[in-house]
């Protein structure tokens, strides 16, 4: 369970997350969406350690990321993170962008993590790019081998930020079937994305954030059809345009 | 006409022996701690920051023939007791190269997006598996033609060594000349291995160069 408490950052004097509550379920599929730079990715980066923040706290199963004393590497090996832009590390295949943590940060034999990497591929749909640079990969398949690289570290969360929104659209389908097929398989799940098609399939519930804060929450019907501000109606039709 | 040099052959290249010798010491050592030095210029760290800010301007702002000087005369003083020219002459290569050789891995370490390095953090990599797996590797290949002409440099810069008595190539050939005197030949003959070997260096760092450009895998 991932709880939020109260989170506020500032970055400077400005503001950029501003009481931000919310608990997630093991199992659990939980959307986020807003504006840019509404705060989405800032959030994500704070529940994971990678941004210190000055006011509340998040909590990984109980343990407190605010707290000095937590291992945040260690925390940090049970939240998967997939980004916009992919980030695979361009000197390393593919395989080799997966094996990289479980043999460096579990001590896992190359055997045991190629094997583990070779089922992930699989599990994405392109076991034949093994031995392939990210620079000759697609814009799906890299983001799908980064999306294996996360969970070759066998994590209880996965986090998303914008994965499809740096694709061209024939590639959206095939990364949305991994997230789908991930949350369907009862991965717990935040995924920062516009996609209203994966959101209206796997969404246990929405956020949307506007200039820092949660301003509206609920399912994705309570969202989609009955958006209660302005903000969310004039987002929802701005993106369904 | 190049009979002086062929009666101490053997000599002149056992003075490059000790050119190449130097020079591997001084770029390993150089290149290793360079490194280290550009991650520490763009630590967040003051107590990092700082000290190794001032380490870098210090040694890029005196020349390196006073660096070698000052090592070998004060080395002495400080340890009390005196050192080899050899030993002297390689710690002087290695922190004076390291202000360079640092430059330019922090130039290569600022093309890497924060983003990358956030990915290896969210597997759970260290700061140093981090920097020695992802941002030291991807520097390295990024900067590598500035590190050869870098490296090329260094092999010239050797010769200043002779200073401090060290019997490299440069010193060697000046001892032949004071028994020869020929001095237009000898010194020809060392500035004409200094220019094939650093010919050689340049049509390697261009070799990478190419070579990169065309895999496009960084
Ligand atoms: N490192 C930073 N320093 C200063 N401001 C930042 C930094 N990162 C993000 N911001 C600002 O914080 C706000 C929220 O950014 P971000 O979390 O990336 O928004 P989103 O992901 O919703 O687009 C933006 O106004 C952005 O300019
Ligand atoms: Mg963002």
């Amino acid at each position: 369970m991932i709880e939020i408490k109260k989170l506020n950052k500032w970055f400077g004097d400005f503001q950029v997350l501003v009481d931000v509550d919310e608990v997630i379920e093991r199992g659990q599929t939980v959307v986020i969406c807003g504006p840019s730079g509404s705060g989405k990715s800032t959030l994500l980066r704070c529940i994971n350690g990678l941004e210190p923040f000055q006011k509340g706290d998040v909590t990984v199963d109980g343990v407190s990321v605010a707290d000095p004393k937590t291992n945040l590497y260690k925390l940090r090996e049970k939240i998967g993170m997939v980004f916009q832009r992919f980030e695979l590390y361009p000197h390393m295949t593919a395989l080799q962008n997966i094996t990289l943590a479980p043999m460096k940060v579990r001590k896992w034999s190359r055997r045991k993590a190629e094997e583990k990497a070779r089922q992930l591929l699989e599990r994405v749909g392109i076991p034949d790019k093994a031995d392939v640079y990210p620079a000759n990969l697609s814009g799906g398949q890299q983001q799908r081998v980064a999306i294996a690289r996360a969970l070759a570290m066998e994590p209880d969360y996965m986090m998303f930020d914008e994965p499809t929104s740096a694709l061209d659209p024939e590639m959206i389908k095939e990364v949305l079937d991994v997230m789908i097929d991930l949350a369907k398989g009862g991965m717990t799940m935040l995924c920062v994305t516009h996609e209203m098609g994966f959101a209206r399939e796997v969404a246990d519930e929405i956020l949307f954030m506007d200039h820092g804060r949660i301003v509206e929450r609920g399912t994705y019907e309570g969202f989609f059809n009955n958006p209660k501000t302005d903000r969310a109606k004039e987002f929802l039709a701005q993106i369904l345009d | 006409m190049f009979d002086a040099v062929g009666r101490n052959f053997g000599f002149l290249m056992g003075g490059l022996w000790v050119t190449f010798q130097l020079s591997f010491f001084a770029l390993t050592g150089g290149i290793l701690l360079g490194m280290i030095v550009g991650l520490a210029r763009l630590s967040k760290k003051p107590w990092i920051y700082y000290p190794v800010t001032a380490y870098v301007n210090f040694l890029r702002n005196i020349p390196l023939i006073l660096v070698i000087f000052w090592f070998y005369f004060v080395m002495p003083i400080l340890v009390g007791r005196s050192i080899d020219p050899f030993p002297s002459a390689v710690i002087s290569f290695i922190i004076f190269e390291a202000t360079y050789f640092g430059e330019i891995f922090r130039a290569g370490y600022q093309t890497i997006s924060k983003d990358l390095v956030n990915a290896s953090y969210a597997t759970g990599m260290t700061y140093w598996k981090t920097a020695r797996y992802i941002t030291i590797p991807i520097a390295f290949r990024r900067m590598l033609p500035s590190l050869i002409t870098q490296s090329i440099v260094t092999f010239q810069d050797t010769s200043l060594a002779f200073v401090i008595g060290l019997r490299e190539l440069v010193r060697r050939t000046s001892i032949v000349d004071n028994l020869e005197v020929r001095s237009i030949e000898l010194y020809g003959f060392a500035a004409l291995v200094y220019l094939v070997v650093c010919l050689i260096g340049s049509q390697i760092s261009h070799y990478f160069e190419e070579k990169g450009r065309k895999a496009s895998i960084i």
